[in-house]
């Protein structure tokens, strides 16, 4: 019963927003495009817009606009949020507001790490600082949060990173830490909690899935299946998992980087293991589902094709790395650009997988791309682009 | 007998001061509204719609924003920078300049407040804002400090390119005296210090460098952070006390770092899963606010005059001059600190420091010079 239900949800969700890329890695946090059109192998630059600061957050697009943030300052306390028109690259819009919880991080990372979401109404924007703003689509402030200020160890001195995701009228937001372990549901009318769990003591810096209209919120501990409105836990999975690349996520199946990588089947409270792959051992990127295919980066820069039915290995392809990003994907093609800012693309279809085009970008990128409109969006160091 | 024409236009005329007053009204009822906002999402609904009531405004009504910043809390002042930013934007071309130099000029005005309504000037007018730079070297805002100081550094540098070393040597100086910010710190103490000045680190930034010193207690498992040893119940610098491993008395330590590091694995060795007390005395002229700072990546805790100020059970995940800023009430007359300052047990080469750095400064982060 449960599976026709995901597909319609799924089916119902990509056809109101198509062109869309609402979040970090895209629909559901699965990396995957669902627009017909899409952009294909042979891209070049068609504009880039200087940012005002760092950030490791991705853009997300909506309704033809592309959204990122950035920090800036000696102390990054500066946050910015800022609105570009996606088909020419013009400023729109930009806002300021300043970092009301600690911006300490890692001199790699950014206050701006988390890649804002959006349910198509409204951008949320979370910072490492713990500040969350809620802007209309024009710039307008709707409404406010400084989880530092309501929960004062609620924080990572080498900055968090967690995305958030918003769904059932909730923004589910992770502040996961060795301290004071939190993970929110936000009314996403007003940002008055809905719900607040504590979360496993250890620094986390993943970021949730959607599954079946279910939260999936990763830790050291294993991955929680939570309903989005009301917190409560749905399902549990405990064998351990990573706490740097995310899972990957289907309709029928999330695949979580834990002992290697494991497939899980969460249904009517229980959870399944489909297989085990102990070999696939992701980096920093997560690992994507495409097709009949689960796609692996691993630490050394080497991309492995597997079975999605169980994880076999089909192919190994060097890329040029190093990478911090995740691949994200639209037809058979893969996206990945390279913290050097070698933007990448992989025909997954080729025989033992080929680099079919690439271009510089001659600028640090730490980040995932998003895909809208058949165009590619990547966000450097100081500037945002897009690729066509 | 009036005119029907005229009948509108004496009703207008009447009815112009009462609107006049009531557009007053709704823009002290929205300022008030988000002067309310409170933890945990509290007031958003209603502060949403007086940010409405406030982009709405003509842009005279700046200063009035601007102003309400003063006293208001960090979750205020970013709904009424968004207000500000939002109204500056929409007009541009029609900023109150003259009000606005004005509010940033009268240094009883909020920091943050004066900092928002300098980047507006320098959006605006870019000349206007580096002009009024100069009389912002002595500012209480250590943020509006940077411009002053980032333009000395920039003589200094060009003066020691052309050679006149004693020009620079003045502008670098000048410069040190104002610099607040870590990174104009650093920069300046390097050249002073290549011209033959150097400076005093310690004493510019107030680390406190004299403690006494007592481990090591166990945190064995990380339990000794919520362990309550007896420096926590009585300070008895006399007193003997049952550590980890056999009997332990306090002892004098003074720290020779410049950036005031006070290291437990100098006097006792680099041992693992433990817990040491860091104590001191220093008296204050007069009661008064400041801020204790504090950089350390050990589980801590403070205690000021035995009351705790702040715990914190995160290891080894970094630590930087100012991590922590904590708000303090000193009282006149004698004060005491209390740093308590554990050890885990992990055994990685970026797991070996068990330290801390503490100074106290005002506001802002200019040493009181109250403790040595």
């Amino acid at each position: 019963m449960l599976r026709p239900l995901l597909v319609l949800c799924t089916l119902l969700s990509s056809l109101a927003q198509a062109d869309d890329w609402l979040q970090f890695r895209g629909p559901n946090g699965g990396g995957v495009s669902h627009e017909a059109k899409a952009p294909g192998p042979k891209l070049e630059v068609g504009w880039s817009a200087e940012l005002p600061g760092r950030g490791l957050s991705s853009p997300i697009v909506v309704d033809g606009r592309v959204y990122v943030t950035a920090s800036s300052g000696p102390e990054q306390a500066n946050l910015h949020v800022l609105c570009f028109e996606a088909t020419s690259g013009k400023p729109l819009w930009e806002r300021v507001l300043r970092a009301t919880g600690r911006t300490m991080a890692h001199n790699k990372t950014s206050v701006a790490a988390p890649t804002p979401c959006s349910d198509g109404k409204l951008i949320y924007a979370l910072y490492s600082s713990n500040d969350c703003f809620a802007f209309d689509l024009d710039g307008q402030l709707v409404w406010l949060r400084g989880l530092t200020l309501d929960y004062p160890n609620a924080s990572n001195s080498l900055g968090m990173s967690s995305s958030p995701v918003v769904i059932a009228e909730t923004l589910v937001v992770q502040a996961e830490n060795d301290s004071q372990s939190l993970a929110l549901g936000l009314d996403t009318a007003n940002g008055v909690n809905r719900w607040k769990l504590e979360r496993p003591k250890a620094a986390n810096w993943t970021s949730a899935t959607v599954f079946a209209n279910s939260v999936a919120l990763q830790s050291s501990e294993g991955l929680t299946g939570i309903e989005a409105r009301s917190g409560k836990v749905l399902w549990k999975y405990g064998d351990g998992a990573s706490t740097i690349p995310s899972s990957a996520v289907t309709q029928d199946a999330i695949y979580v980087p834990s002992n290697g990588i494991t497939a899980l089947r969460p249904d009517q409270g229980a959870v399944s293991q489909l297989w085990r792959a102990n070999g696939l051992r992701p980096g920093t990127g997560s690992p994507l589902a495409l097709g009949d295919s689960l796609f692996v980066l691993n630490g050394a820069g080497v991309l492995v094709k597997a079975s999605l039915q169980n994880g076999d290995e089909a192919w190994k392809l060097r890329l040029k790395g190093p990478f911090s990003a995740s691949p994200v994907a639209a037809g058979p093609y893969l996206y990945i650009t390279s913290e050097r800012g070698d933007f990448q693309v992989i025909d997954s279809r080729a025989k033992e997988g080929e680099v079919v085009h690439s271009v510089a970008l001659k600028d640090t990128v730490l980040c995932s791309a998003a895909i809208s409109n058949a165009a590619v969006f990547v966000r450097s160091d100081k500037k945002l682009w897009m690729l066509r | 007998m009036l005119s029907p024409v005229r009948l509108p236009l004496l009703v207008l005329a009447l009815s112009l001061p009462s609107l006049g007053l009531r557009a007053a009204a709704d823009l002290q009822s929205s300022l008030d509204a988000i002067r309310a906002v409170g933890p945990e999402g509290r007031g958003n609904v209603e502060a949403s719609a007086a940010l409405k009531t406030l982009v709405a405004q003509q842009a005279a009504e700046l200063p009035a924003i601007l102003k309400a910043m003063n006293g208001a809390g960090p979750l205020a002042e970013n709904w009424l920078r968004a207000a500000a930013d939002t109204l500056a934007k929409k007009h541009a071309k029609a900023l109150p300049l003259e009000a606005l130099e004005k509010f940033l000029r009268d240094t009883s005005n909020s920091p943050a407040a004066r900092v928002l309504c300098y980047d507006l000037l320098l959006g605006a007018q870019p000349k206007r804002a580096a002009a009024l730079a100069d009389s912002l070297l002595e500012d209480p805002s250590s943020e509006l400090r940077r411009h002053p100081v980032g333009k000395l550094l920039e003589q200094g540098n060009a003066d020691l390119a052309a050679g006149r070393k004693e020009q620079a040597l003045t502008a670098f100086s000048q410069a040190m005296q104002s610099a607040r910010d870590e990174d104009q710190v650093k920069e300046l103490a390097k050249k002073l210090k290549e011209l033959g000045k150097p400076v005093d680190l310690a004493k510019h930034f107030g680390f406190v460098r004299q403690w006494k010193l007592i481990a090591p207690f166990s945190n064995v498992e990380r339990r000794g952070f919520d362990t309550v040893y007896p420096p926590e119940t009585e300070i008895r610098t006399d007193a003997q006390y049952d550590g980890k491993t056999g009997k332990i008395a306090w002892k004098d330590h003074q720290s020779s770092d410049e950036y005031g590091q006070i290291d437990f694995n100098k006097p006792f060795g680099m041992i693992k899963e433990v817990v040491g007390y860091a104590y001191t005395e220093f008296d204050a002229p007069e009661a008064l606010e400041a801020q204790i700072r504090l950089g350390c990546k050990n589980g801590w805790k403070i205690w000021l005059n035995g009351k705790l100020i702040f715990a914190r059970d995160e290891y080894h995940r970094g630590a930087k001059l100012d991590q922590y800023k904590l708000p303090v009430k000193l009282q006149k007359g004698r004060n005491t600190l209390l740093v308590k300052c554990c050890q885990n047990e992990q055994t990685e080469t970026w797991t070996v420091e068990w330290q801390f750095q503490l100074r106290i400064c005002d506001a802002t982060g200019t040493a009181l010079a109250l403790a040595k």
